[in-house]
This record gives C-alpha cells, sequence and structure tokens, in this order.
C-alpha cells in the first residue's frame, strides 16, 4: 500500500501554485483535436519519451507528479528532481510497472495553447503489428523513434511499412539518445538520409527527422542548446502544426454516409415534442464519413443486393437543429426526398460517386489473431456500418517487411501483412483504403467468437491479387 | 482565483511542408461526433443496452449525447443505477427528476438490501464504491442486459486509460488488460457470446475540462453539489468530508462551515469536497482549467488505497 500526501489534497486547490501550474489552462484557446501515436522498438525509449513530452509541457498535474516521484524512488530511481522515471506515466497496469514494460496502447489526453490531444502510447515488443495497427487507425500523426547509436533497424522498417499502409498523413521520426552520439550532426545525417530512403521506398509522404533525447529533454519540448546545427521544430512544435487527416482530406473527399439507424419515432417521441409534428418523421442517422453534404445535394443510395436509388437530401437534422451543410465527422440524421427503403449498412452517396459494387474485396489485411487464416475460412467482414459474411479465396502473398515484396504464403500468421481476396456474401461499394481511409478500412471477425481477427484496408480492384 | 484566460500561445515553428487546413474542427464538435456514432453503434447492435446513471456530471453529459443521438425519438434504453445507499440526497433527488423529464425506466441496484439480508458485509473502511461490483453484475444478470453504456473517462485513472471503448466482459463481469481486442479506426466490434456482456465508454476521450465546457455550451443542469456552497464539514485523510448521516467526524475533529464544491459525487463515505468560490459554470471551467490536482486524487479516497484500486477493481467487474 503506498501512501499518499494528504497535506496536498486538502489544500485550497483554487489558490494556485505557479511552479506546478497545470496547463490545462491552454485548452481554453485551442483550435482542435488532434491524435497521435507512437510506435517504437523495446528500448528505444518510448514510454520515456513520452513521459519527458507531458513533463515538459507542464501537463503534468501536482498530485500525479508526486506520485510519480514516489514511486520512481522506490523501484530504485531517485525520485527528486531530474531522477523521475517519467515511462511510469504511461506505463498505468500493474504487470507494466512490475515489469518496465508496455502492455497495451493507453490513450492519454493533454492540452497547450494549440491544440487538444489525444496520445495513443502504443508497445513496442512482440505484439508490434497488432498494437501499431491499433494506435496508428485514428491516428494524425505517428511518432517512431530510432536509437542514435542503433540507426534504422528492421523494426523501424516494419512500423513505418505499417503507418504507411495505414496511410497516417504525418509521419514523424524522433531519432532518441542523440546524447548518447555526443550530438553528433554528421550521426544525424546519415540516419535521416537512411529513413527518407525507405520513406521513398514506401511511398510515404516524407516524415519529419528530428533529433532529440527524451532522457534529458532536447528538442522535445524546449530547443536544444546541444543541436545548434538542427533548425527544424521540436517535437511538440510539429504535434501544434501538422494538419489533421480531416483537415486534410475531407474537403476534397465525395460524400459518404453509411446508415447507422433508422430514426422514425411515432409512439417514442422524445418529451415536450408535438405528436403532429414528427408523425410522419423519418430520417437516416449516421455519421460522415468523408466530405460534405448540404441540403438540396442530389444523393445516391446503394444496398448491399439492391439496385441504387436516386434522390435529394432535404432535410440535415442535429438534435433539433436544422442545418444547411453538414461535413466529416459530424453525426447527423437525413431526410431524403423519396420514400425508399433504407437500412442500416446501406451507403448514401455523392451521386456520381460511388464505385460499382462489388461482391469480390481485394485487399490487404493486418492479421491480428494467433490463429492462422487459411483459405476457405468463412469470416464476418464488417465494413461501415455492413457486416456480411465472406469467404476467404487465394492467399495472394506476404509481405516482406525486409523488402516490402510479395511472399508466396499459404496461410497469414499473426503479425502478418497479407494480399487476400475476400468473396462477399452481398456487394458493397468498397473503395481503396489509399483514396478513401474511412471506406476503405475493415474489420474481419470470428463468426464464432465474434473476436477481432484483422484490419481490412481495401485494395485496387486491378490489382493481382 | 486566477484570470479565466489561456496563458499566451508560446511561438510555433513552422513545420515544412505543412500544407494549409481546409477547414478547422471543434474539439467539442469533434468529441460529440465520436460519443454519438458510438452510441449509435451500440444500440443498433446489441439486444438489451442500460445506461449506467448516477447523477454525477459524467452520466449526466453522456445522457444528453444519448438524447441527442436518439432525438427525436426517447432515448431507447433504461438507466441502470448501483445505489450504495450512501448517496447525497441532492443527487438522488436530481437523478429522479432526471428519468421523470425524459419518461425513462430507471433500474436501482442497491448496495443497502445486499447489506441488510447477508449477502455482502460492510468493509471496516466504510467505503462502499468496492462493494458495488456484485449488485452490479446480479443486475445485469437479471435483467439480461448485454450491453452497458458508462460514463468513464481514460483521463480519469491510468486504468481506464488502458480501456478500450468497447469493453468485453466474461461470464463473471472480469475484465481481461493484457487480452483485449483490437479497436480500428472507428469500426466497433461488439460481439459476445452467451454469458459475455460488454461495456460501452461513449466518453472515454472527454477530459474533465472538455465535459464542463461542454456542459457550459449546451446549458446542461447538474446537481447543485457541483457548485460552491456553504456546507458543513470536517477534514479527513486530507479532503473535506460533508457531516451526514455515513460521514462523521471522528473524536475531536471539528466540524466547520466552508464554502466548497464537488468535482465528483460518488459515494458520501470516499468522496471529498474541494474548497472553492467557484458558483457558476464559467467559474467552474476556470477553475478545473488551473488546478494543479487531478479529479480523482483530489476527491476519491477509494483510488488512494493502492497504486492499482482501479485497475483491481475493473478487473473483478467494477465499471
Amino acid at each position: 500500500m503506498s501512501t499518499t500526501n494528504l497535506d496536498t489534497a486538502a489544500a485550497d486547490t483554487t489558490v494556485l501554485d505557479g511552479a506546478a501550474l497545470g496547463h490545462a489552462a491552454r485548452a481554453l484557446g485551442t483550435r482542435g483535436l488532434f491524435r497521435f501515436a507512437t510506435a517504437g522498438s523495446v528500448d528505444d525509449g518510448k514510454s520515456t519519451l513520452v513521459g519527458r513530452l507531458l513533463h515538459d509541457a507542464k501537463v503534468v498535474l501536482a498530485d500525479t507528479l508526486e506520485s510519480l516521484a514516489r514511486t520512481s524512488a522506490a523501484t530504485g530511481f531517485g525520485g527528486g528532481d531530474g531522477t523521475l522515471d517519467l515511462a511510469l506515466l504511461t506505463d498505468g497496469l500493474r504487470a507494466e510497472r512490475e515489469q518496465g514494460i508496455t502492455i497495451d496502447v493507453a490513450y492519454r489526453y493533454f492540452s497547450t495553447g494549440e491544440r487538444s490531444f489525444v496520445l495513443a502510447d502504443c508497445p513496442g515488443h512482440v505484439q508490434y503489428t497488432r498494437n501499431t495497427v491499433t494506435g496508428a487507425s485514428t491516428a494524425d500523426a505517428a511518432i517512431v523513434l530510432i536509437d542514435a547509436r542503433k540507426g534504422v533497424l528492421e523494426q523501424t522498417r516494419r512500423h513505418l511499412g505499417v503507418i504507411g499502409l495505414l496511410r497516417v498523413p504525418n509521419v514523424i521520426v524522433a531519432v532518441n539518445k542523440i546524447d548518447l552520439v555526443d550530438y553528433d550532426e554528421a550521426r544525424f545525417a546519415d540516419i535521416a538520409a537512411d529513413v527518407a530512403r525507405v520513406a521513398a521506398g514506401l511511398g510515404l509522404p516524407a516524415p519529419h527527422v528530428l533529433p532529440v533525447s527524451a532522457l534529458v529533454g532536447d528538442n522535445v519540448v524546449e530547443r536544444s542548446a546541444h543541436t545548434g546545427w538542427y533548425t527544424g521544430a521540436t517535437l511538440l512544435g510539429l504535434l501544434e502544426s501538422l494538419p489533421t487527416r480531416d483537415e486534410a482530406d475531407t474537403a476534397a473527399e465525395d460524400f459518404r454516409f453509411p446508415v447507422q439507424l433508422v430514426l422514425r419515432p411515432q409512439g417514442a417521441l422524445a418529451p415536450c415534442l408535438d405528436p403532429e409534428a414528427f408523425r410522419d418523421y423519418r430520417a437516416y442517422a449516421g455519421s460522415i464519413a468523408a466530405g460534405s453534404v448540404s441540403v438540396g445535394d442530389p444523393v445516391t443510395v446503394a444496398s448491399p443486393g439492391a439496385p441504387r436509388r436516386e434522390t435529394t437530401v432535404i432535410g440535415i437534422d442535429a438534435a433539433g437543429v436544422s442545418l444547411d451543410t453538414a461535413t466529416a465527422p459530424a453525426s447527423v440524421a437525413l431526410r431524403l426526398a423519396a420514400e425508399l427503403d433504407i437500412a442500416r449498412g446501406d451507403t448514401i452517396a455523392a451521386t456520381g460517386t460511388l464505385p460499382e459494387s462489388s461482391a469480390d474485396l481485394h485487399a490487404q489485411l493486418c492479421w491480428l489473431s494467433p490463429a492462422p487464416l487459411l483459405p476457405g475460412a468463412t469470416v464476418l467482414v464488417k465494413h461501415g456500418t455492413a457486416t456480411l459474411r465472406a469467404k476467404v479465396g487465394s492467399i495472394a502473398g506476404v509481405l516482406d517487411l525486409e523488402d516490402f515484396g510479395l511472399l508466396p504464403a499459404a496461410s497469414l500468421e499473426l503479425n502478418d501483412i497479407g494480399t487476400v481476396v475476400l468473396r462477399l456474401a452481398g456487394e458493397l461499394p468498397t473503395e481503396p483504403y489509399a483514396r478513401h481511409h474511412r471506406t476503405g478500412a475493415f474489420l474481419v471477425i470470428d463468426p464464432q467468437s465474434g473476436n477481432t481477427l484483422a484490419a481490412g484496408l481495401v485494395g485496387e480492384r486491378t490489382s493481382a491479387a | 482565483m486566477s484570470t479565466t484566460a489561456p496563458a499566451p500561445a508560446r511561438p510555433v515553428p513552422a513545420a515544412p511542408g505543412t500544407p494549409g487546413s481546409a477547414h478547422q474542427i471543434d474539439v467539442l464538435d469533434a468529441l460529440e461526433a465520436e460519443s454519438i456514432h458510438i452510441l449509435r453503434e451500440v444500440v443498433a447492435e446489441f439486444e438489451r443496452p442500460a445506461m449506467l446513471f448516477s447523477g454525477g456530471k459524467d452520466s449526466v453529459v453522456m445522457l444528453h449525447l444519448a438524447t441527442k443521438a436518439f432525438w427525436p425519438g426517447t432515448v431507447p434504453f433504461p438507466l441502470l443505477h448501483v445505489d450504495t445507499g450512501h448517496n447525497f440526497e441532492e443527487v438522488i433527488a436530481f437523478r429522479d427528476e432526471t428519468v421523470e423529464k425524459l419518461g425513462l425506466r430507471l433500474v436501482v441496484a442497491g448496495v443497502q438490501d445486499y447489506i441488510d439480508d447477508g449477502r455482502l458485509t460492510e468493509r471496516a473502511d466504510g467505503t462502499r464504491n468496492p462493494l458495488q461490483t456484485t449488485p452490479l453484475l446480479d443486475a445485469i444478470g437479471e435483467n439480461r442486459f448485454d450491453v452497458l453504456f458508462g460514463g468513464g473517462r481514460r483521463d480519469e485513472d491510468k486504468a481506464r486509460a488502458k480501456e478500450r471503448i468497447l469493453s468485453l466482459r466474461d461470464e463473471f463481469g472480469q475484465w481481461d488488460p493484457r487480452n483485449q481486442r483490437p479497436e480500428l479506426w472507428n469500426l466497433y466490434n461488439g460481439r459476445h457470446t452467451q454469458g459475455q456482456h460488454v461495456r460501452a465508454f461513449p466518453i472515454s476521450n472527454w477530459t474533465e475540462l472538455d465535459i464542463w465546457r461542454y456542459i457550459e455550451r449546451e446549458n446542461i443542469a447538474l446537481p447543485p453539489l457541483y457548485y460552491a456552497h456553504q456546507r458543513e464539514v470536517f477534514e479527513h485523510s486530507g479532503m473535506w468530508r460533508a457531516v451526514g448521516e455515513f460521514s462523521q467526524p471522528g473524536p475531536g475533529v471539528p466540524v466547520q462551515a466552508r464554502t466548497v464544491r464537488y468535482r465528483t459525487v460518488g459515494d458520501m463515505s470516499c468522496t471529498g469536497a474541494v474548497l472553492s468560490e467557484a458558483d457558476t459554470t464559467a467559474k467552474v471551467i476556470a477553475e478545473v482549467a488551473t488546478t494543479t490536482i487531478t479529479e480523482r486524487g483530489a476527491t476519491r479516497a477509494d483510488d488512494r488505497i493502492s497504486e492499482a484500486a482501479m485497475e483491481d477493481r475493473k478487473k473483478d467487474g467494477y465499471f
């Protein structure tokens, strides 16, 4: 049992201690939510980097810092200033703290004057693909750590490969432990050149590469006096200024709206609403997966196994407020001109933009289950709001994370990224993940246990799968 | 009290190659859209949902989001309150008014009933929070709920930071943090087998400050405890505790009238007040934005039992 500093808790919390002031105050002026994920090999110092970021950005509150100092001292660190085990800020589970490792993705929240952040802190060991995919699937940016002494490793290539596959819009490579190579500019330049080569080979957008020391704090929040040769942004500076996925994507994308459920209240109307006014109310609830919609827009409805139908949007409702226009990722309800039979699993899209529906799904799967995938298996595919049975056809091969070629394979094993063809029980208007990250993603689910087996990324239909 | 003005932003070096932003999405709009998406997914895919509702600010915000998600329909599930028997009167009154106003069904699982008939034993330290697990799991079984919405936020506790938005529980209600399903994109997998159930946390990604800013934006009513008021309190274990039937000062501990408010409103036996003059939502936001103490650290004795108190309770089936 740990002790608690009782004096602190009883203190008048409205009296501010300037030195320990949590900078949540800045959140009042932030301009948006930015989600980022970390990826790094064991012992690259990833948890320490995250801890350093939180600590130096002064977003760790006083009681958490005290608890950190106590636990640091108890586990062999001094516990005083400068000798805190910053990794303890994120390793929250009993087993993680005991073993000094990160077992599962943890989500952390903090704000600066610029932005509010959601950090998915992903473990780097054993099940790296599973965890990196989980953390990076929603990320606006991913941070890959490299140990400055070791340079680009196989693990770095894997992380960059997965991040590239998931089309994370911003890639940050933190060359950590730069203090241990005496802040050597040439060493950093060599690693940055290696990273650029790997990224180019993977077709990634140019990564932001920066020299950091998580332990000492160089270029994490404060610019380092030891790296005068580095003129780019600090890690926090980058996180505060890079565009989010939605900011980058949405304006250019065509409108896509998977129908979650039909709102038809009839007898079960919310209190205080006029039953007459809502007698014939019918709207389709969902969140906008891509693009924007405005009242008056022509739309096409695609249902698995039914011909397409066209109509017009006559209303966009958000809990009693009528909108003229709405943009991803808003959750709204659409009213349509024609009385159509529309159900969960159908897609409403801007007319003339939706590809032909197909029962053949050419895709890449990140296999996340310990039991291998074999051709002929029956699985469930959850795409948008539609869940369909599917049969696994051929396995075209497994991605070689060394050189990103395709190796022949008879099955997919845990952490494999394989190219497969799935035969769906109905037709879906799927689109390549590379072009539409929200409508090109799907889950593969075990129909018996219900477990999630794979992350699916729709490929180009013309690809030789 | 400090000023409400945000600290001046530090100069941000321009990132090389940053494209101009097409549009910016407000934090509260993004969080609200995500929560409504989760509420609708769960209602569409489960047979018998229910929502944990205590009258506390997080469950009040979650219920408000549900009224939006299903508007103009009514909220399509009952509420479940696990009542420790040591709740603040104001909160119970608020709970009942809310249920009445929205025309919902409320299921109450009472810890007191379990103590009265011997199924549970009062703990030596008097705190009843850990005792909630048994009535909760029994209520889930008796009502055959297959999913329970909870107002847990990942910023509350390091164990909650690890939990998925849809979290599978086994037939004993247990959470296995080492064997969670991957949760990818906004595609939530709620499949479960007979006997298992799911806990769904639609406000996982909100912080205490987001909750308060949303309460102000949406003009959401809360129990009066959340705002500064005069109350008879005494100091206990470093917290200000209200004098009440279940919360009495020890010998020699003076009772004082102080101006306080609550950051959380759980069981009276383990929830402390903070000294505060914040009697409006705007003042509370300013206070929360500049506090140096975490929400649970300031006011919840049950989370101080050990470093992993929340994790241990959650493994047993707690929310």
